[in-house]
């Protein structure tokens, strides 16, 4: 099992949750995070004053796969969250040990 | 006999109640359209303090401070209302001893004659309509005086020192300076020939000026200006800004204290300088900045409100477009660029808004009234001599609130002082003051 971790620009959401969903994928958790890449963040300016918001809006998406399933989950993420210019995000995969559902008690690839 | 003799009685009681009231409508000097458009007035510029200059405000502060500007412009209208009832409007509006042509302790302040509003009942009048709403109507504008201050100090002062700043404020500096200009002959700048149909002086230069002063002694907000201080709800600024468009026809039509020619023609003007001076400050920041702002159109519409403020009795409308443009550049200026290379901390702008504003709006009424289709000079003054009235009363006017606010602000330091600790500052003044927070989402 693998946690696919995507930071994706925040108005590609409802696209990449389409694309999971055909690519098999059963569930997955969405958390409003702000941070910084290549992109940096942007300025304000209020009256003359000038702030610079360092920290740039982002979507993260948290899903759990089987292992058969990593490449092609990474190809439905890239194919619709890129748009070609700078602070499209990233995919991030990392292993996951163990995994229950806790209505049933089923573990492993049972529990995605 | 009996239900006919109550009949009688009735009747005669009736009689009785109606004769007074016919030889008053013979008698009095009440004119029921004045009337009706001066209660209407009294209304809107109410209206513009809260909501509008509260929400106006509100908007531009960070999210902790949300609730204390909205409590502060809350309470100074209460505080206000009391204090215009006690001896506020005698001081502003009693004329005894004063005399056209002649300075007395009379020209700089009005007699105890209207304290506690003596005389004031319903048979009284100021021109064609009661005295109650000519009352009523100057209240409004005692408490949007120093409801305007608030801006300059906003997000570090404490509440108790704010609310003995504004009884001293008001007392001292409002009330003598709204004698000065317009409690009639023998008043120092009505004698002078200073025009300010409806508060260019005594309102926004007035404040805007005690609100340089109290940023300056109270001292910058803690990492001001090297930290970010976002306006937390821009749209509330904007709803407020527009609250205060609408009630500013009540401001300065009403001003004509009747619903006349002047009326309607500071209605015009009014709303020239107004949408001139929104697209000037809008302008002037695409121009600098690249992009048009929000809060740039919203403040350069209130600048424009407040320049045209003196000038809406004697101002054609091209004069009105003038200031318009004066008004939206210059205060665009003096909030941003000046602003910046003072490094003073008048955290909303009274004084690049309300004292620029004010000061460009007293000079070019003097202009405008002359010529620019305006009103006219009054017979035998030059339009050189009424600008330089108009110079003397600015100058004046800066000096007494400067110097005022200046010494009341100090005393107050002393004896409780003025700003809250450093930790209440962080924490913002909702929690810190009022245990309360304006926003739980």
């Amino acid at each position: 099992m693998k946690l696919i971790t995507a930071i994706i620009k925040p108005f590609k959401l409802e696209d990449v949750r389409q694309a999971l969903g055909e690519a098999g994928v059963q569930g997955l958790t969405v958390t409003e995070v702000k941070g910084f890449g290549r992109q940096k963040g942007h300025t304000e300016l209020y009256r003359g004053a000038e702030y610079s918001v360092d920290f740039v809006p982002k979507t993260k998406i948290e899903a759990a796969v089987a292992d058969a399933l990593v490449e092609q989950v990474i190809e439905a993420i890239i194919g619709v969250a890129a748009t070609g210019s700078i602070g499209d995000g990233k995919v991030f995969v990392t292993d996951l040990s163990q995994a229950v559902r806790i209505r049933t008690g089923e573990t492993g690839d049972q529990a995605l | 006999m009996k239900p006919i003799k109550n009949l009688a009685v009735a009747c005669s009681a009736v009689v009785a109640t109606m004769l007074p009231a016919v030889v008053l409508a013979q008698d009095s000097p009440l004119d029921t359209g004045d009337t009706a458009w001066m209660l209407t007035a009294t209304a809107l510029v109410l209206m513009m303090t809260v909501p509008g200059l509260s929400l106006f405000y509100a908007g531009m502060v960070r999210s902790k401070n949300v609730l204390s500007v909205m409590m502060q412009c809350f309470a100074i209208t209460g505080l206000m209302t009391v204090l215009w009832t006690l001896i506020g409007y005698s001081i502003a509006f009693d004329t005894t001893g004063m005399e056209a042509g002649t300075v007395n302790f009379n020209s700089f302040f009005g007699g105890m004659g209207k304290a506690f509003l003596a005389g004031v009942t319903l048979e009284a009048y100021t021109g064609t309509i009661p005295e109650p709403v000519f009352v009523t109507f100057q209240m409004t504008f005692a408490i949007i005086t120093p409801a305007l201050i608030v801006g300059a100090f906003a997000e570090r002062m404490k509440f108790s020192a704010m609310l003995v700043f504004m009884t001293a404020w008001l007392l001292l500096v409002y009330a003598p300076i709204a004698h000065m200009v317009w409690s009639g002959d023998g008043g120092l700048m009505w004698d002078w020939g200073v025009l300010d149909f409806a508060g260019g002086t005594v309102v926004h230069i007035n404040a805007g000026i005690a609100g340089l002063v109290a940023c300056l002694v109270l001292g910058k907000r803690k990492g001001y200006p090297s930290t970010a201080m976002p306006p937390n709800n821009l749209g509330y600024t904007i709803i407020g800004a527009a609250l205060l468009w609408v009630g500013w026809f009540g401001f300065n039509a009403g001003s004509a204290v009747a619903a006349n020619e002047t009326a309607g023609m500071a209605m015009l003007v009014t709303q020239i300088a107004t949408g001139t001076a929104a697209l000037g400050w809008m302008f002037s920041e695409w121009v600098a900045h690249g992009k048009p702002s929000v809060l740039g159109i919203a403040s350069g519409a209130v600048a424009g409100l407040v320049a045209i403020t003196p000038a809406s009795g004697t101002a054609g409308p091209m004069g009105a477009l003038l200031i318009g443009v004066a008004a939206g550049v210059g205060c665009y200026l003096a909030s941003t660029k000046l602003k910046r290379a003072l490094g003073y901390d008048d955290s909303l702008d009274v004084f690049g808004v309300h004292a620029v504003g004010g000061i460009i709006g007293a000079i070019l009424t003097g202009l405008c009234a002359g010529t620019l289709g305006g009103a006219g000079l009054a017979e035998g003054v030059t339009l050189g001599g009424q600008i330089f009235t108009q110079f003397k009363g600015v100058l004046f006017t800066v000096v007494y609130t400067g110097i005022l606010s200046y010494v009341i602000l100090k005393v107050i330091d002393v004896v409780i002082g003025l700003r809250v600790t450093e930790e209440q500052e962080s924490q913002g003044l909702d929690l810190a003051l009022h245990d309360e927070r304006g926003y739980i989402l």
